[in-house]
């Protein structure tokens, strides 16, 4: 589903993010990208997003380039990606209703179709009593859950997540993960960078870890289940 | 397709909302708008009414009678009383040959060469002034009757200095096009600035929605609705701005056309031009927004 093909990328200024990297992530799998900050996790992330290109060798996805996807393809193209961000991106002036609409009013979705998916979403989150706060009377952990809603609405194929635990406790954090796993469950793929190892390990999915810019582990085995309940 | 419209509909009415939560800048752009359209817009109805005023003259100037030089002074006087009876005719005033030589001399400087000369080669002359109110057919109807005269010579209509102030008009009117192509442009600065300012303003959101999957068409949209509200909005008030005026003028400029006997009234602006007034100012909108847009929006890349 996501191939990284010997993948470089280099920073104006001259700092490798990334240096050859080769990953291959199948359809429906639960990826987590760990490693130190400014180990290049979110340039991975990003290079997905098409926030960012390679310098240097190919990302494929879907078997297909994203050499080929230039400006006026990006819509599109991101229409199937959705992202979660650690400072979540909402807009402030409209509300969680709107907010969770915004890829479905994009995409064209019609009003009565709008509105029965966002609620779906809003009720996976489990935010549905509050479709009509503006975001900034929710707390932070709710309106994460707000920005993976609208990761989510417009059913994405894969789902990115940068630092979506980063700035929330332990219990929240794994209620959050438990939400992803829930979407890995219905065959989305994800891939979710995060610094919380305790939290993955007690998780148990396949684990990236990065370390200056290289890939340093890439891990199926699964932690002991009994000893990653004792977190 | 309905949906297609019903989202256009709702995105136009969206950005009028926006300009709510900006009411002064917002009023300010308009203002700005509403100004720069009235100008050209208003001198454009004060050529038109001069011209008006000034084609009404065409009827009712001055002719100049030039008697058959076999008449005396005597007959020149009773053709005069004759003239002066008649009801299109408001006033007669008879000029002397030798009087008219005398000023001629005298302002023409050929006061010798004229001196030569065994007899005056000028006849007598009759200035004939018709009532305000004759219009163009009666004059020309006149005109021939005065003509057919025995004791006329020549008859001659003195339009020509009205006709060359309406060519000035003319040139005025041009150098009023001019000057509303330069405010035109103008205007797509103010707006285009509007927009540039709003632009960066809401860069965030912009991010944001292109990192949902937005095309820069749909991003664009509310920008060139805002665009279409400021030059709606200036174009209105513009017609009002001019409405007012003439409303202001129309009293006194009756009462100077009464004073000079003439029945024109001040003339506003017509549906037609009140169309116009409106339409450039939502084509400028429009246009200015489009232009800021195109040229703003492609610099944003979300981070």
């Amino acid at each position: 589903m996501i191939r990284f093909d010997n993948v470089s990328k280099r920073y104006p200024g001259g700092h490798d993010a990334l240096r050859n990297l080769t990953l291959d992530i199948d359809r429906g799998e639960l990826v987590f990208v760990t490693g130190h900050s400014g180990a290049g996790k979110s340039t991975l992330l990003r290079l997905i997003g098409l926030i960012e290109r390679p310098t240097r060798g190919q990302l494929l996805i879907d078997k297909r380039s994203t050499r080929g996807v230039k400006r006026r393809g990006l819509p599109a193209y991101r229409r199937d990606i959705g992202m979660v961000f650690q400072d979540h991106k909402l807009l402030f002036d409209r509300t969680v209703f709107d907010n969770v609409a915004l890829p479905l009013v994009i995409a064209g979705v019609g009003h009565r179709e709008t509105g029965r998916r966002v609620r779906a979403a809003l009720d996976q989150v489990d935010l549905l009593r509050k479709e009509k706060q503006l975001p900034e009377t929710l707390s932070s952990g709710e309106q994460q859950r707000v920005g993976i809603a609208r990761a989510i609405v417009g059913r994405p194929k894969i789902l990115i997540a940068d630092e979506p635990t980063g700035n929330l406790d332990p219990e929240l954090s794994l209620g959050i993960m438990n939400l992803f796993e829930r979407f890995q469950e219905i065959g989305v793929t994800l891939l979710i960078a995060s610094h919380d190892v305790a939290l993955i390990g007690a998780l148990g999915h396949r684990r990236i870890t990065l370390a200056d810019g290289e890939l340093q582990s890439d891990s199926n085995a699964p932690i002991d289940q009994e000893e990653a309940f004792t977190f | 397709m309905g949906n297609y419209f019903a989202r256009h509909l709702q995105v136009l009415i969206a950005s009028l909302g926006k300009l709510r939560v900006a009411p002064v800048a917002s009023l300010l752009t308009i203002l700005v708008v509403a100004i720069t359209l009235s100008l050209p817009a208003a001198l454009h109805v004060v050529i038109k009414n001069a011209l008006l005023v000034s084609g009404g003259w065409q009827g009712a100037v001055d002719f100049s009678l030039y008697l058959q030089p076999d008449i005396d002074e005597g007959g020149a006087a009773n053709l005069a009383k004759l003239l002066e009876s008649r009801a299109d005719i408001l006033q007669v005033t008879l000029i002397n040959a030798d009087a008219a030589l005398e000023e001629f001399a005298a302002s023409s400087g050929f006061g010798d060469a004229l001196d030569a000369l065994s007899e005056n080669p000028l006849p007598h002359t009759l200035v004939v002034r018709p009532i305000a109110s004759l219009n163009a057919e009666a004059s020309a109807l006149l005109k021939q009757e005065l003509s057919s005269l025995p004791e006329t010579d020549i008859v001659q209509l003195d339009t020509e200095w009205v006709s060359r102030f309406q060519a000035i008009l003319k040139l005025v009117r041009r150098a009023v096009w001019l000057a509303a192509g330069m405010l035109a442009i103008a205007l797509l600065v103010v707006i285009g600035n509007t927009i540039r300012l709003d632009i960066q303003n809401r860069r965030d959101e912009i991010e944001i929605m292109q990192l949902v999957g937005a095309s820069d068409g749909f991003i664009r949209r509310p920008f060139l609705y805002t665009g279409f509200w400021y030059g709606l909005g200036g174009g209105v008030l513009a017609l009002a701005v001019i409405a007012l005026a003439t409303q202001m003028l129309r009293g006194p400029v009756a009462e100077l056309a009464s004073l000079y006997g003439g029945g024109w009234t001040l003339r506003g602006l017509d549906m037609r031009e009140m169309g116009i007034v409106v339409t450039t100012g939502i084509a400028l909108g429009l246009f200015g927004s489009w232009f800021a847009t195109a040229r703003h929006m492609r610099r944003i890349d979300p981070k």
